[in-house]
Formats: C-alpha cells, structure tokens, sequence
C-alpha cells in the first residue's frame, strides 16, 4: 500500500536506527574487552551461576504471570466504566511506580506490607500474632508485581480502547452476553498485545536488581544482574561481566521468542471512527465486579504510594524543593528525561516505518525479514544489556577526547532512550498499525504530502499515543538511577541520586521529601501522558 | 533528520552542563566518594579551609563510593586526572597499590594515629571507624553484647546486613565473622542467617529499612548513634559492644603518580592529618578522627563505644581470600 519512495525511505530509517542502536551497544562492548584489566576469573559458569540463573527466571516467569494475570480484569474493568469516577486520576497513578526510584518504591512497600507494616498491625489487632514476612521470594514478587501490573493493565487498556466503536454497537445489538463479550471482542484485542506486554515484563523482573535483593532476604535470592554488577563495579573483570550478560541475553532471548510463537490474531477492524459507548455491563453482578477490581488494583496501587507521601509530608518540603541542589538536580533531570523521552520516541517511530515498510513488500526476501525481524528483536533486547556495561564502555571509549563529565549527560540520556524504547514500542507500534490500516487506502487515494498527511490525519489520532509514549519515557527516565550512578560526579546530579545521597548520609527524612516531591513530578508527567482522555470518555 | 536532532540533543544537553570555563592559579584535583563532597559533608569546609592556605583551587570529583573511586581510576589509569585519591578503605590498598598509578608519599605522617596502629608509605589515614551493631533501644532492650550473642540470639529478633559483593561494611561483617570465627565461620554464618531479615546492596538501604523502623538492628558504625545525638538530640538509637572486639573500617588518601604538583598534592596530605582538616571530620563524615583535632570532640562522641579490641586483617591477605571468603559466605547463606 506504501509507494515504492515510502518503502525506501521506511527501511532507510530503519536501518538507521538499528546500525545506530547496534554501534552504541557493539563500541560499549569492544571497548570493554579490548580493556586489559589483568585479573580475569577463569571459571564463568560456576554452580553459582547455574543457581543464581535458575531463580532469575524463576521469579521472572512468576512476577510475570502474576502481574498479567492480575492486570487483565483491572483493565477489562477500566475499559467497560469509561465513566467510573475517578478513573482517570487511577490510569494516571498507575505510571507512578515506574517514575520511582525502586528503592523508594520498595520502602514504601515496606510501609504497607512490611514487618511493621499496615497490614501486620491488622493482623496483629485481629489477635494474630506472628508477624507475617514478606522477605524472599513472596516479596520480589510483591513487588515486581506493584511495579509492574500497572503497566499492563494500561498496555491493555490502550489495546482495549483501540476496538471500534462499532464492535460494541454490534455487541449489543446482537445481545451478546458477557461471556461472548469477553471470548469474541476483548480477549482477541487482548491476546494480541499479551505477549508483547509479558515480554517486556519478564525483561524488567529478569534484570531486577536493588528490589531483589533488598526485599530477597539473602543471596539465595540474586539475579544474574547482581553477579554483573559486582564483576564490573567491585571485582572489575570486563570479560567475565560481558560474558555473563551475553548469558543473560541469550536466554532471555530464547524465552521471548517462545512468547512470540504464540500465534497473534489480526484484528483492527474498520471504523468510522466515532466516539466508543460501551453497552455491556450494566448488571449489577457485572458492576461490583468491575467495581471491586478497579478498588482492589487501586488500594495495592496506593497505599504504598501514601505510605510515601506520608513519610515525605515530615519533611521541610518548601526548603528542599526551593534549595539550590534539588533545583539544580531537577533541571538536570528533566532534560536529560526530556532528551531520553523525545530520541525514545523518534527511534521507535524509524524502527516501526522499517518494519512497516517490510510488511508492506508483497515479496519480502530473507533478507527483508531478517532486517524486520532484528529490527523488533533489537527493541526489545536493548533492555537486556546491563547499563553498568553500556556506562563504563562508553567511559573507556570517550576517556582519550577528554573530560568525559561533559559526555555524561549525553550518555545517560542515550542509556535511558535504550531502557524506555521497548515501553515506547509497545505504546506505539500498535497505535500506529491500527491506525495505518485504517487510513492508508484513504491517504493512497487522496494523494496527500507527507507533510499533511502527517498533519492533518496522523497526528490528530495519534498524538495521544506519542504524548502517552512520551510521558512513560520520561518517568522511567526519571525515576532511573543506573545509568547516572556511573559517571556520578559533582556535575551531574540528578533528583534520585540526590535522594540516594541524602540517604547516605543519614538524611533520611530528606530523602523522604525528595522521593515525595518525584513522585509529583512523575505525577504531573503522567497527567500529560493522559490528557485528551477525557474527550475519548464523552460523546 | 534524527541525526541532526540527535546531535542537537547532545549539544543542548552538553552545553548546559559544562563547568564554567577554569583559569587562574593551580588545580588540585581530589577523587573521592559522593557523601564526602555533599551539601552537610566535609567537602566544602574542607575546600573553603584549604584554599585559604594554599593559594590554589581545590577540585572535587564524587563518585558513588571507595570501590567506584578505585574502579574509576582503574579505567583511567594513567590518563587520570586526580592529584589525590580519598576515600579508599584499608581493604582495597592492596589493589590500588597493584595498579602502579600510586606513589609513596615520603611525608613523616605519624600524625595519624589509628587503633591498630596502621601506617603505610602511600596511603595516609584520615578518619575511621569501628563496624557495629547499631540497635533501637525501643524495641530491642537486652541487645546483644558480643557477636557470639549476635549469632546465637533469638531468630525473631532481626537484623538488616549488606551484601559483601556490592558494598564494604559488608565485606567488613564477613572479616568480621572470619576474624573472630575462623574456619567456622560458615556455621556461624548458617546461624547468623535466621536472624538475617535482608540483605541490602549498600549501606543506605539497610540503614533506610532501620530507621523505618522495619528492623530492629543494623549493620552500621560505632559512630552512627553521634549523629542521632548531635542532629537529632535522640539517643534511641545505640551500638552494641561487642566483647570480642570490632572490626575497623579505616579511611585513607593517597598521591597519583601522574600528579603534576607533588609539592602541592603533599601539602594537601599533610593539611590532612592536621588539625584544621581533622575538627571538620567527626560531625560532616560522622566518623572518629584519625589525628589530633584542636578541640575536644562534641559529648556525644564520649557516649559512643569504644572497643576494647580491633580487629583489622592485612590488605594483602583480604586481597587473596576475598573471593573465596565470599564464596563461602554465599554458600552459607544459601542453605535452606
């Protein structure tokens, strides 16, 4: 449907992206082995790694089907009471967990479901007395499963809101009952983004790290990341920490393919595009379980949360947010999540016209698929590749050109666009192939430019998607503090480092506040990311 | 397009946060770890106080902590652009020595006395501290008074440790046990383990989950109740003497070879284990003087335990051992 220059220009930025991504991973990497270190650990694949492995993906596979199997009924709630009060301001907390700093995160947790946490002093009131632990592996999946079901309930949710409005109007027409609702509507709408959603949390769980070990109770409890860590950043042997996420990569690879061969039907469907009305779901047994699955992900979603904020309001906020450091530390942090969120955003849009583009071809080659193939693999395996590795390749790579503190806040931009781009894909890409299929013959056929087509029918339908894409980026970038650990210097600071510094001089009501103050920030973000809602929701 | 706004990206990004332009008179540049250079750390009373002496610019450059600032001069190597490392502690001389970027300083530095009597030709102390079980008085009352109690109290009695592979009060616990245990240290780490609630990455977030009041104990220093005393005029939180003795966590600065004023890199040393250097220690870093300071220290510090015995193992040994000892520790830990 492309014409011959689209197609060419499609897989042109493609391949751009993908020498560009692959250069920025491949230097990192040669830099690293090219490092004579001199104290190289002969024995890799130890008893150690075989166990520490086994439970990566232990808790991996675990947290993940946790966290969708928990997200489906919030989101086909969320998706059927498009006017349940206050459901904006729900889809809206559920970005914050990403833009926290996961140790904040993981005390808040801690608030709630912890030792001393609400939910003991309940059991402990109810004449229960042993205190209930969540440390080990009940507590990684806590967690992982806080951080993570939000972000699949609103993946879903998107998918869910992208079905034509006239799948309902038939629905109910025909007298569809909940069951077929759910068997002949959402569950394919849903399917088709399940694997990619679990993809990408079983990315994030597998490469867990301050999470898993502080909430794992000992090191029984320890990823594969953790083992890179300590090889580059204490016992600094590069071979032994590429070699390691080489494992790391490869066999998370393997497991995401096997998700990919889960067969995905195609279902955008045809619209006039009008406004979507839900008809379905007016009993009441339908409504108190909508009901009760909206409060239930929303009460795990917010008391920690509110154990944060209520730990934060201690704290002297006006002095902290008006104190040169945070100013400073927020001003860095917001271009470098503005540069991460806007080159995230750009390099999706490049690597979806490339595989949009080998779609397109009525014969696509080997070749063609290959290209197509890597392009989508690469999206998503970038967050496989630790940041410690990336960080102190580059370190090495740009260390001869001088003052590498002036490459830094290019790099962890860089390193936080690589760590978002699999979000942004998975916001993105299915936005804009529903949206492609439905308008491409009618573009085709007006002939319209580039330019105004992108103007006059892209961005209009898709600027909630970008703006949405954008604010995850961003919030992710935010909230990250990896990348930013490695070149950590006087110059650049940004808001969780100067929460984690707090910490460590025993500020810790500071931190607090700091970690409050974020979490607004992050808020303020997601409100962007989920404007222009409110007009899908009326008429 | 994407590489013209990539370039604009990195433009703006490097622009705005590019360090003034640096001219006048001599550099001193000083590596260290990021606490000592914060709002409330040494770093900039110590800046202020040298540089009125020096007539020079002292610069800092904070990484994360002692083990980042050695694997940041590793990768630099001798391309390095530090005067002076600070803040590496006794545990990693021997790998710094190792990397030849180092030189024997030649200063008299009998100044610094530390318990154990520590002294070495390139690096000076600074400052130390006794490892300790610091513990909430309200609501741990009998605490434990040696670490044979520690490891044999009762289980639902808990305390947050760190991970001897990413942080160095961990590595200074499992000296600790290896000290005091010997070669049964792993039975003493099987039961050690049940009382373990957590094992954190790093300092801060085992201190965090304490003071949350998730856990009753922590693996900190002798001197973290000072600063509850001296900041929080609270003395509930305290450290357990212990009867065998602690294990001390001593903190030292060395010259680089590629230094390219060694006058001016000694005269900082030597400002170092001086008194103007030394009053600024104990309430910014919150740890013991390694010198005389020209006051008595501040009361709280006179509360605060002192050992009976310190343990500190070779540099060389700990170099040798530590993967296995960590080996070990981690096969200990793992058992159900």
């Amino acid at each position: 449907m492309l014409t011959r220059a689209e197609r060419r220009r499609g897989i042109g930025w493609g391949l751009l992206s993908l020498i560009g991504i692959g250069l920025f991973v491949g230097i990192a990497i040669v830099a690293l082995l090219s490092f004579d270190a001199g104290n190289t650990q002969s024995r890799l694949f130890t008893a150690y790694t075989g166990r520490i492995l086994r439970f990566t993906l232990l808790q991996a596979v675990l947290s993940t089907l946790l966290s969708v199997v928990f997200a489906l009924p919030v989101a086909l709630a969320l998706a059927r009471r498009p006017r349940f009060p206050g459901r904006v301001w729900v889809i809206r907390l559920m970005a914050l967990p990403m833009g926290l700093p996961v140790l904040i995160g993981a005390l808040g947790l801690i608030g709630i479901w912890g030792r001393q946490g609400v939910m003991n002093s309940l059991l402990l009131k109810l004449g229960l007395e042993q205190p209930v632990s969540i440390y080990g592996l009940s507590g990684i999946l806590l967690a992982h499963v806080f951080f993570n079901l939000p972000l699949a309930a609103r993946l879903l949710l998107a998918a869910l809101e992208r079905l034509p409005a006239e799948y309902w109007l038939l629905s109910s027409s025909l007298g569809m009952k909940p069951f077929s609702v759910f068997r002949f509507i959402e569950w394919p709408a849903a399917r088709r983004v399940i694997p990619g959603i679990a993809g990408l949390i079983f990315m994030l769980c597998a490469t867990s790290f301050t999470l898993v070990l502080v909430l794992g109770g000992g090191p029984a409890a320890t990823t594969l990341e953790v083992a890179i860590y300590q090889s580059l950043r204490f016992d600094f042997d590069p071979p032994r920490a590429i070699a390691l996420s080489l494992l790391q990569i490869g066999i998370t690879a393997l497991i995401l393919i096997a998700i990919s061969l889960f067969p995905a039907p195609d279902d955008s469907g045809i619209t006039a595009g009008r406004a979507t009305r839900r008809f379905d779901g007016r009993t009441w047994p339908a409504r108190l379980w909508d009901t009760c699955a909206i409060l239930l992900a929303t009460a795990f979603l917010v008391l920690p949360l509110a154990s944060i904020a209520a730990a934060g309001v201690h704290a002297n906020l006006w002095n902290l947010a008006t104190s040169p450091a945070f100013l400073r530390a927020a001003w860095t942090s917001f271009v470098i999540a503005l540069s991460a969120g806007l080159l995230a955003v750009l390099t999706s849009l490049a690597i979806i016209a490339g595989r949009g583009a080998v779609a397109d071809m009525k014969r696509a080659g080997g070749t063609a698929r290959t290209f197509s193939i890597s392009l989508g693999g690469m999206s998503s395996l970038v967050l496989l590749v630790p940041p410690v590795v990336l960080g102190t390749g580059w370190f090495l790579m740009l260390r001869p050109f001088g003052d590498v503190a002036r490459f830094a806040p290019a790099l962890v931009a860089i390193i936080n666009m690589l760590m978002a781009l699999p979000f942004v894909m998975r916001v993105l890409a299915p936005a804009l192939e529903t949206h492609r299929k439905r308008t491409a013959r009618l573009s085709a056929s007006l002939g319209l430019s580039d330019f105004s087509r992108a103007w006059r029918i892209d961005l209009p339908v898709l600027a909630k998607p970008l703006l949405t894409a954008l604010s995850f980026a961003m919030a992710l970038s935010l909230g990250d503090l990896g990348a930013v650990a490695l070149f950590g210097s006087s110059e650049l600071t940004t808001l969780p480092w100067l929460v984690y510094s707090r910490l460590s001089s025993y500020r810790t009501d500071d931190a607090d506040g700091l970690a409050l103050i974020l979490g607004i920030i992050c808020l303020a973000l997601t409100m962007i990311g989920t404007a222009g809602r409110r007009e899908a929701g009326h008429g | 397009m994407r590489g013209t706004i990539l370039s604009i990206v990195a433009a703006a990004a490097a622009l705005s946060f590019s360090a003034p332009a640096e001219a006048q008179e001599k550099t001193l540049t000083v590596y260290t770890y990021e606490s000592f250079i914060s709002d409330w750390g040494p770093g900039p009373k110590v800046k202020e106080t040298f540089e009125k002496t020096c007539a020079c610019k002292l610069n800092f450059v904070g990484v994360a902590d002692g083990v980042a600032l050695l694997t940041r001069l590793k990768l630099e190597g001798k391309g390095t652009d530090a005067d002076i490392a600070l803040g590496l502690d006794t545990n990693l001389i021997s790998e710094a020595k190792a990397t030849g970027l180092f030189e024997p300083h030649g200063l008299d530095a009998s100044a610094a006395k530390v318990p154990g009597n520590y002294s070495d030709d390139t690096f000076i102390p600074y400052d130390y501290g006794h490892f300790a079980v610091v513990y909430d008085t309200q609501t741990m009352k009998n605490p434990p008074r040696s670490l044979k109690e520690l490891v044999n109290g009762d289980p639902a009695q808990k305390i947050a440790i760190e991970d001897p592979r990413t942080s160095t009060p961990g590595l200074g616990l499992l000296l600790w046990v290896k000290s005091v245990y010997g070669d049964k240290a792993p039975e003493a780490w099987a039961k050690l383990r049940k009382r373990v609630l957590t094992v954190t990455p790093g300092w801060s977030e085992a201190y965090g989950l304490f003071t949350k009041g998730e856990v009753p104990m922590v693996f900190s220093y002798t001197t973290s109740p000072a600063y509850h005393m001296v900041e929080e005029k609270t003395d509930r939180y305290q450290a357990a003497s212990f009867s065998e003795g602690h294990y001390i966590q001593i903190e030292v600065a060395g010259m680089l070879k590629g230094t390219g004023d060694k006058d001016l890199a000694k005269q900082f040393l030597k400002f170092m284990v001086s008194p103007a250097f030394q009053d600024i220690i104990p309430t910014t870093n919150w740890m013991m003087p390694a010198a005389n300071t020209s006051q008595p220290l501040p009361d709280a510090f006179n509360k605060l335990v002192q050992p009976s015995k310190t343990f500190l193992m070779g540099s060389d040994e700990v170099a040798r051992n530590r993967q296995a000892w960590i080996d070990e520790w981690l096969t200990a830990m793992s058992m159900n």
